[in-house]
């Protein structure tokens, strides 16, 4: 790596090309190597150019910027954050499969470089937990959480398009890292002093440092944004704990991001500090210490892993009760447990390094702690058990991933146990007996809840029903593929294998990272088999339109509208008397959908460029930092200042839409709602199904 | 013991859930209570079993931890072995300051008698285990981490990293090799009287990222082939853990006898088992 | 005195404006909201600052660097910022005259330069006896605390000086209005902080 700065590309030069390594030393283990890294470049590269030709070809350019990039439409923005996840989440998956096949030959060798296996565990677990699951969580509680509560936006609309700015910002970032490479080998915990300019002068650190701060700063603004929703922005009548579960996590998890996320902007920020202006943070000599960034990293990591799972939480919640024609048992205690589990998470983040020398009794009390969130926990899992008790179940694809959720998070939880006793983590601490309890819990957890949300919700986000035979074979590869690949890792946890080894060399570990790789090749699978799920729903899609907007027989307000919604949601902002509201509604006799008496103006945000434009500076600013492109970072932030005060002095910032128009659009859909028949739930999954339940308790009897 | 108290919440639900699954799915007409929300007895069993459980982990944390400390001296009636561990990229140098010798990647402990580690790293961050003796032990840069062990029986017991410095990462293992007391005994002496010098050079190497194999290459290359991976050093400066760890330079002067490099090393035999 | 008055002191958005009064509220809280997360910031870089009192390495400390007179003078220049900031909220609020609150608003923008302008003479002094942030890790986290509060207060005189571009464009309209009192929200907090930092860093420090 040569530290010359050129003035205008700063410390970019022809080293950057993934093969340029293998040209200068052409082993074939590293030919092999650049031609790996070297496809990856290429195809971010032909995805980009793809995108922009069939935009051409189609002439969608103008479409893609009036109708989705300068769009402050919360349900517009929720669909591009989980677009964006999506492709992160194929990319992470590949490399993890690469990981996994490295490992399954991996006695005394394999194929990838160490080097190029440092980068695939950093960027695979970079790109999860930052712009997979958050971009992933941020895109449903986008679209539902306003629905659910009966508001037309969030509070600050403008706000929410930089929020997306930024991730996808911070995802370009990790993808162009693949044509100008490197990418860090730090872990996506990055600890010092190995990212240490001393240790790691490269772009590589920096690229890692650019990325996750974009992140963070979105992920900030986003807590603030739904958390000021939800305490402001409830339809009259809803009043806290009528709030259907999901919003009560999307909240939770907001004011998890508005405390958590600080302590790792202020921990990468240091880091930066020591490696670009030569402060002594976590350097070794002078002062430094790296012990502070390990805990302000976990300050933030402990905390995060709650911001994944909460709101998973609650669309297991959601799916638990809508699937089984039932209240959700102990809807207080789930609240509660919520709230314990958030206040909890701020105060056991030394689990993650029990084996750093601190007192036996420090390590025993931050260990009852971690077993304290157990209970709160347990509570919710038998919640979700008696709200299946005495219901009517029905095997939907979102209570496919719910049920294999219930049943594999809870061996999860065992091993966390095991995980938060001191005296057990010695001995299997940093072995992948932890990545296998963390995956344990994130894939069945958050990743499960994710895709049934998707499965959930995205009727009411399109207006057709995803099919469900493929989303069922997706779900049962998930579900196997899963066990195959995860639980082999515990017990080469226990044999003492190291995290993050690129080989080994005991041969009583293969049989069992054979079958890990095998499970590593079912997941993919399943990553296909959503492909097809989503190929065969578009291609099949006027079989399953759900024009009433209830294909479920759902309890929260979302289902009261059609599907996809009107722009501003609710004709009428709904009055609320009580907990699942629109199910109450419907229960009442009074009629699902009431013809309001009249109709007002309802006034809208007006469509804005700061998204786009915060997003495009601040991924320039981070790509200028990485390679140490001066005037880049400074004609970037300077933009971006010019952006921020031109903003203070637009006036035009809102549309009306007349209240003529509403009403006009209000009666065609009920027109349209009277002409469906009503279904029982024996016909939920056939074509006959448009959305209209029949009325729900005899339906549900069938 | 914490498997089985933890099992005590996890296994209903392994049970049950697919008994409610196969019973209530619909179609089956069992019983329907749509708008049962709320039992009193469900409640009180479900915070309370969780939280009398965590109580009993509790405790069981509690005691396991205070007793397997691994700062806490193990009992016994002979005086604990000395040694300092210092965690390079990529191997580990193995300090003796009683005997004042030092190996590269060859841990060599008596049997029941207890060690006492004292562990620093000239590096990033590194995780010190043995697994089959006992807890590892994160070794930090300025910092010095302690760690006590015993061997109950003879024999080799591979020996990691835990945790990843770079791409040598995987490749920074060790042997720990328990022998009888006579025989390190053995192991001391010839070690003092036919290893090489740990000077200023070797400490360079040694702070060079390079695994043990290229350490050997450099330091002893005739040795590189038969004998990978194992340096003996027979004097060694007697501040060396300590400066290392407080970033200075050791007392070079208290080198007692400066073996010129070709004069015949340590073979991997010379442990005193299994003498041909 | 109604309720909407006692909760923002300083919203005088007239009785005309139902639902813009509902919005800015919103606003303000929202930035209320975003400055506890920006006090966590700062919270943890007082506690590294705090933890790394002891990382001199060899180099100069507090003693030889600190001056508590220079510190005295910036408080003030801060503290009656604030308190002229204050003013111009009153006036925001009471007086129909526009130039009294610009007036006022100018006053805290030149005491505000002031401060920036000062302290970056305390920190040239600093530089120039050796107390560069490369020299320890004590000095790494007082210039990592310190001229963040700093950049923050540089940040706030931009914001000011949109603002007062506002008022010549726009006039006092709800969205300036709104701006002024986030921004005063903000001038207040930097108030607050720097007391910490005062005290903590400054009088801390050589005590
Ligand atoms: C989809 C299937 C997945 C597979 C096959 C997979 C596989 C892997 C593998 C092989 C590793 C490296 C283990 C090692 O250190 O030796 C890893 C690490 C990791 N994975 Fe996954 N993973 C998957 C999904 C996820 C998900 C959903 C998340 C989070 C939301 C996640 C987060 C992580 C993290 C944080 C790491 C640690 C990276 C590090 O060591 O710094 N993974 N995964
Ligand atoms: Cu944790
Ligand atoms: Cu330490």
């Amino acid at each position: 790596m040569n530290h010359e700065s050129h003035w205008v590309l700063g410390r970019l030069d022809w080293s950057a090309l993934p093969f340029w390594d293998a040209l200068q030393h052409p082993t074939t283990m590293n030919i092999v190597n650049a031609i790996i890294a070297s496809g990856a470049g290429a195809m971010v590269i032909l995805g980009g150019l793809i995108a922009a030709a069939a935009l051409t070809w189609t002439k969608r350019w103008r479409w893609l910027w009036s109708e989705w990039l300068t769009s402050p439409d919360h349900k517009k923005i929720g669909i591009m954050f989980i677009v964006i996840a999506l492709v992160m989440l194929a990319r992470a998956v590949i490399e993890a499969v690469f990981m996994r096949l490295q490992q399954a030959v991996g006695l005394d060798g394999g194929f990838l470089t160490a080097e190029h296996f440092g980068q695939l565990f950093t960027t695979h677990g970079t790109i999860m937990v930052f712009f997979m699951a958050m971009p992933f969580l941020t895109g449903i509680i986008n679209y539902v959480m306003p629905l659910q509560i009966g508001t037309r936006d969030l509070s600050f609309p403008v706000m929410n398009t930089i929020s997306l700015g930024l991730t996808a910002a911070g995802a370009a970032l990790v993808m162009v890292s693949l044509v100008l490479a490197p990418f860090s080998t730090g872990g996506w915990s990055g600890y010092p002093s190995f990212t240490e300019s001393a240790a790691n002068p490269g772009a590589g650190v920096d690229y890692w440092i650019w990325a996750v701060t974009l992140s963070t700063l979105s992920s900030t603004l986003t807590g603030i944004n739904f958390a000021v929703t939800i305490y402001k922005k409830r339809a009259p009548g809803m009043t806290w704990f009528r709030l259907p579960l999901f919003t009560w996590t999307a909240l939770c998890t907001s004011i998890l991001m508005i405390f958590g996320m600080p302590p790792l902007t202020v921990a990468t920020a240091l880091l930066a500090l020591d490696r670009y202006l030569d402060f002594h943070f976590f350097t070794a000599d002078l002062g430094g210490n790296m012990m502070n960034y390990i805990n302000l990293f976990w300050a933030f990591g402990h905390p995060e892993v709650y911001i994944l799972i909460l709101p998973a939480f609650g669309i297991f919640s959601e799916i638990f009760s809508t699937f089984s024609g039932k209240t959700l048992y102990g809807y207080t205690a789930l609240v509660i447990a919520t709230l314990a589990i958030a206040v909890l998470s701020f105060t056991v983040w030394l689990h993650h390094f029990f084996t750093m020398g601190q007192s036996a009794h420090i390590n025993a009390i931050f260990g009852i702690a971690t077993m304290l969130i157990g209970v709160p926990t347990g509570v919710k899992i038998y919640d979700w058990m008696l709200t299946m008790f005495r219901g009517r179940i029905r095997f939907s694809v979102p209570m496919i991933y719910a049920i294999g959720f219930i049943m594999l998070f809870v061996l999860g939880g065992l091993t966390g146990v095991i995980l938060a006793v001191p005296s057990v983590d010695y001995q299997i601490h940093n072995s992948l007996f932890l990545v296998a309890h963390f995956h344990n819990m994130l894939i069945p957890g958050l990743l499960f809840g994710m895709l049934a949300g998707t499965n959930l919700w995205f009727p009411k986000a399109f207006g057709f029903r995803l099919e469900e035979r493929w989303g069922r074979r997706a779900a049962y590869c998930w579900i196997v593929g899963f066990m195959m690949a995860f639980f082999p890792l515990y017990a080469l946890g226990v044999l003492g294998m190291p995290r993050r080894s690129a080989a080994f060399f005991e041969p009583t570990y293969l049989p069992w990272t054979l079958i890990a790789g095998i499970g590593a090749i079912v997941i993919l699978v399943a990553m296909l088999f959503l492909l097809l799920q989503l190929w065969v729903s578009v291609r099949d899609r006027e079989l399953n339109r759900v024009p009433g907007g209830d294909p479920w027989d759902g309890r929260s307000l979302e289902w009261s509208v059609s599907s996809p919604p009107p722009e501003y949601n609710f004709p009428v902002i709904p009055e609320i008397h009580g907990r699942d509201a629109y199910m109450r509604q419907k229960e009442s006799g009074g009629g699902a959908h009431p013809r309001p008496d009249d109709y007002t103006d309802i006034t809208m945000p007006a469509n804005t460029a700061m998204g786009a434009i915060i997003g495009m500076t601040g991924f320039l600013m981070a790509f200028g930092l990485t390679w140490y492109e001066w005037w880049l970072v400074m004609a970037a932030g300077g933009a971006t200042l010019v952006a921020l005060v031109a903003r203070g002095f637009t006036r035009q910032r809102t549309r009306t839409i007349t209240a003529a128009e509403v009403h006009r659009q209000h009666d065609t859909w009920l027109r349209e709602l009277a002409s469906l028949r009503p279904v029982t739930r024996a016909e939920e999954q056939s074509s006959a199904n448009r959305g209209l339940p029949a009325s729900p308790v005899e339906g549900a009897v069938q | 013991m914490i498997i089985g108290l933890t099992l005590i919440v996890v296994l209903p639900v392994l049970v049950l859930t697919p008994l409610i699954l196969a019973r209530y799915r619909y179609g089956r007409n069992s019983e329907y209570r749509p708008h049962w929300a709320f039992s009193k007895i469900a409640d009180t069993a479900i915070w309370g079993v969780p939280f009398l459980v965590v109580i009993a982990l509790a405790i069981v944390a509690w005691r396991g931890t205070v007793s397997l400390d691994p700062y806490k001296p193990i009992d016994s009636n002979k005086a604990p072995l000395r040694v300092q561990v210092v965690g390079f990229d990529w191997k580990w140098l193995f300090i003796y300051p009683d005997q004042g010798v030092a190996t590269v990647n060859d841990l060599v402990i008596p049997t029941h008698r207890p060690i006492s580690l004292q562990l620093t790293s000239a590096s990033v961050m590194q995780g010190f285990f043995v697994p089959a003796l006992g807890s590892q032990v994160d070794v930090m840069n300025r910092m010095v981490t302690r760690l006590h062990l015993e061997a109950d029986q003879e024999g080799e017991f591979p020996g990691k990293n835990m945790q990843y410095n770079g791409k040598g990462f995987h490749l920074q293992r060790f042997a720990t090799h328990a022998v009888d007391d006579e025989a390190f005994q053995r192991f001391a002496d010839r070690t003092r009287r036919s290893g090489n010098a740990l000077d200023a050079h070797v400490l360079d190497a040694l702070n060079e990222k390079s695994t043990a194999a290229q350490l050997t290459q450099e330091i002893e290359p005739q040795n590189a082939v038969s004998k990978p991976a194992a340096l003996r050093f027979g004097s060694v400066p007697h501040d060396l853990f300590q400066a290392i760890a407080d970033h200075e330079t050791p007392d070079w002067s208290s080198l007692t006898s400066k073996v010129p490099v070709s004069s015949g090393p340590a073979t991997p035999d010379d442990r005193g088992e299994k003498q041909p | 005195m109604n309720s909407t008055s006692t909760r923002h002191p300083g919203l005088n958005l007239g009785h005309a404006h139902g639902e813009a009064h509902e919005a800015s509220e919103e606003l303000v809280f929202g930035f209320w909201v975003f400055m506890m997360s920006d006090l966590i910031i700062f919270g943890l870089l007082f506690a590294t600052y705090i933890t790394m009192l002891g990382g001199t390495a060899g180099g100069p400390g507090p003693h030889e660097l600190f001056e508590l007179k220079s510190a005295f003078i910036e408080t003030m220049l801060l503290l009656i910022s604030s308190f002229t900031f204050g003013m111009a909220s009153l006036a925001l609020k009471y007086r129909s005259d526009r130039k009294v609150l610009v007036g006022w608003l100018v006053v805290t923008l030149l005491l505000g330069l002031g401060f920036i302008a000062h302290e970056l003479y305390d920190f040239h002094k600093m530089f120039s006896e050796g107390g560069v942030p490369s020299r320890s890790g004590f000095l790494s986290a007082f210039f990592a605390l310190v001229p963040l509060h700093g950049l923050h207060v540089t940040g706030a005189c931009i914001w000011l000086v949109a603002l007062l571009g506002q008022i010549a464009v726009h006039g006092l309209d709800t969205p300036t209005k709104t701006g002024l009192m986030r921004l005063a929200i903000l001038w207040h907090f930097l108030d607050v902080v720097w007391i910490g930092i005062f005290s903590i860093v400054y009088l801390g420090g050589i005590a």
